[in-house]
């Protein structure tokens, strides 16, 4: 069987709907409209993409493409980061003529996105993560990430005027890099209140692992963390426990807001619609992509969801004067004095390390403050 | 402070809190699959029934605004879906383990599709009943906020284990699972007994998968199951197809599941992953512990495939 034949699930579904929508339609229907797009761009999500998280924060972008003229947009969802995820590009790309393709999970990337960069090499491949390596990797690929460490340390500075217990909570997946900035983030800006805060982390080991963060976030409520917020694909989980359990919560990836709307502070969203709108007008306009692309508050790659009644007013100013300090770029959310949590130096007295800092895509300690592990 | 100070008594109390809540869908699920396979057959798919039932009861709910209705609904689906599986597998030369899978990626498939619009809206939950009132610290009073659910599958493996010893309906549940012939002899129809039987253990799997998508975790994402139902399948041969072995596996394994995070919780932060795998870890060293080579399986209905 060669590669040419091999259809997927979704595609086989696909032509055979638009087979129906053809011999249904009058033939005042000359081509199908896959055809008539000058640009093809493919979406593959981990999980449902309507899932109050990850994947919605792209779909949500991925929908904004779906309005421009000339563009059109393949997705699919629950794709798991294993073989799998390679069979979806081949199928986007030899069915439904993707030119550019947007893996958007963590595991996508190595080896499945790669190996799909060397067999297709005139094709582009932008991940989303901080993974891609120029002396490691191909030029058709590149990865595009955004500083959302900065928007959990203002989750924490409406956490650390939330908290009456002194203690936040944080519920995470797997200890990598983005996932250790998003803690440490979040328990710096909460000290930014109080220095006697201390944020207590749990690892799910998983991205998606529903009982698994439910157990967590009681857990953590019940040693006392009266503020809770994840780094996990879907939130909705952990922000419905932890409301139930009375605690305030921080959101991630998208707006919880409708989930508890008395107890939801603020929260660090993605905005990638404006991410991908940037690649989709190089790509049409004939310009070479980028390989690497960053952004954070002050260039519109990320931004905070409203804050809820819960803020009070001293929280709010800290929370407006913090963002306006992030606003005119080079805020440091990692300075030093600094150490780690086993009690090593990680930024020394006046070092510090701004947001588009390379060494923070590489972080593997929770600092001070932190009750944790990352193994 | 003192009331939100547990420290490590946490972990026992996770532990308590975890076996309770996380528990009753393996308790459902293994008493069904308990009754289908003492019927002679072995139903994988209740995977998918739960996945399935899970979906229903969220998407009734949430149309409805009742849960109870949601309910009934993942336990008539999970009733088709049981029927279903027994149907097929009365005709000559069909594998129940085949069926099972093919059911198990069927309904957790057709879950998905349907599910797609419920992800988003929140439903109403299954009541509480609060016991832990005699308490003043928080902790104990939130893990032993006890959800009616739980408390009829204990009532049920009771019920079930006393009604398979005592009942006409128990023995001729037994019987059609020892030996098709003695059940055909008596006059029974071994193929009918199988059909009510894995329907009945459809609509308990579906039950369970209420209780995860209308109380805990309490929200409808396809990701909701992670292979419960397989695992409380296993259970039943764990628990050597007896009612109260299951019930007593699913709090075993529902305590074991919440030690992981417990222990994270108060700072036993190294090794997690392997504190994930323990529950797995217990089922291989009480396996191994009770396995023996001389005998076959104590306790398995002799028309079961696997032991055939």
């Amino acid at each position: 069987m060669t590669e040419r034949f091999m259809l997927s699930r979704r595609e086989l579904l696909k032509t055979s709907a638009a087979g129906a929508a053809l011999g249904l339609a009058s033939a005042s229907f000359p081509i199908s409209r896959a055809f008539a797009a000058a640009v093809t761009v493919g979406f593959i999500y981990v999980g449902p993409k309507d899932d109050y998280g990850y994947n919605q924060a792209h779909a949500e972008g991925a929908a904004t493409l779906k309005a421009i003229e000339g563009i059109s947009v393949v997705e699919e969802e629950n794709v798991p980061e294993t073989v799998d995820v390679q069979k979806s590009m081949e199928s986007m790309i030899n069915l439904d003529g993707a030119s550019l393709i947007f893996p958007t999970s963590f595991g996508y990337f190595d080896p499945h996105m790669l190996a799909m960069c060397a067999k297709f090499p005139d094709m582009q491949f932008r991940h989303c993560g901080g993974m891609w390596n120029k002396d490691k990797h191909p030029m058709n690929a590149g990865s595009y990430f955004g500083y959302i460490g900065m928007g959990q340390y203002l989750n924490g500075v409406a956490a650390g005027h939330a908290t009456k217990t002194k203690k936040i909570g944080f519920v995470a997946a797997k200890p990598i890099p983005q996932v250790l900035l998003n803690i440490n983030s979040f328990l710096l800006g909460a000290r930014s209140v109080d220095p006697i805060i201390t944020c207590q982390v749990i690892f799910t080991g998983e991205w998606s692992l529903a009982v698994k963060e439910a157990e967590a976030t009681n857990a953590l409520v019940d040693q006392g963390a009266d503020v809770i917020t994840c780094h996990v694909d879907s939130p909705k989980v952990v922000v419905e426990t932890a409301a139930g359990r009375g605690a305030f919560i921080c959101g991630y990836h998208a707006n919880q807001s409708p989930l508890a709307p008395e107890q939801y502070l603020t929260g660090a969203e993605w905005n990638w619609a404006k991410v991908y709108k940037m690649f989709v007008d190089d790509l049409v306009a004939g310009k070479p992509l980028p390989n690497f692309t960053r952004g954070g508050l002050a260039d519109g790659f990320v931004k905070m969801s409203p804050l809820g009644p819960a803020v009070s007013e001293a929280a709010r100013a800290q929370f407006d004067g913090t963002l306006a300090e992030m606003m005119k770029g080079g805020f440091s959310v990692i300075k030093g004095p600094l150490k780690n949590n086993k009690g090593d130096v990680v930024a020394t007295e006046g070092q510090t390390f701004v947001e588009a800092a390379i060494e923070l895509e590489s972080m593997d300690y929770l600092v001070e403050g932190v009750v944790g592990s990352t193994a | 402070m003192d009331a939100t100070e547990i420290g490590l008594w946490g972990v026992p109390l996770a532990m308590l809190g975890g076996a309770i809540r996380v528990s009753t869908p393996f308790i459902f699920v293994s008493l069904g699959e308990a009754i289908t396979e003492r019927s002679g057959r072995i139903n994988l798919g209740l995977e998918g029934t739960l996945v399935f039932g899970a979906m229903s009861a969220y998407a009734v709910a949430v149309m409805t605004g009742s849960p109870w209705l949601g309910l009934l609904a993942a336990a008539a689906a999970g009733f088709c879906f049981g029927l279903f599986h027994g149907w097929i597998c009365k005709f000559r030369g069909v594998n129940d383990i085949a069926i099972g899978i093919a059911l198990m990626l069927f309904g957790s498939g057709l879950a998905f599709f349907f599910g797609k619009p419920f992800i988003q809206p929140s439903a109403p939950d299954l009541p509480a009943i609060p016991f832990g009132g005699w308490s003043n610290v928080p902790q104990v009073q939130a893990a032993l906020n006890i959800n009616v659910l739980f408390l009829i599958g204990a009532a049920l493996a009771v019920f079930l284990w006393w009604a398979f010893r005592n009942t006409r309906a128990g023995l001729i549940l037994r019987v059609v699972g020892d030996s098709s012939d003695a059940a055909r002899a008596m006059g029974l129809n071994p193929n009918t007994v199988r059909l009510i039987a894995t329907g009945i253990g459809g609509a308990l799997a579906g039950i369970g998968g209420a209780y995860l998508s209308l109380y805990y975790p309490g929200s409808w994402t396809e990701g909701i199951s992670s292979g419960q139902g397989l695992m409380a399948v296993a259970l039943v041969i764990f628990a050597r197809w007896n009612p109260l072995g299951c019930f007593a596996a699913a709090l075993l394994f529902g305590g074991a599941g919440a030690l992981g995070p417990a222990l994270q919780s108060v700072g036993v932060t190294q090794g997690y992953y392997l504190f994930y795998a323990a529950p797995y870890i217990l089922t291989l060293v009480i396996m191994i512990a009770t396995s023996s080579p001389s005998r076959s399986l104590a306790g398995a209905p002799g028309e079961l495939s696997i032991t055939r």
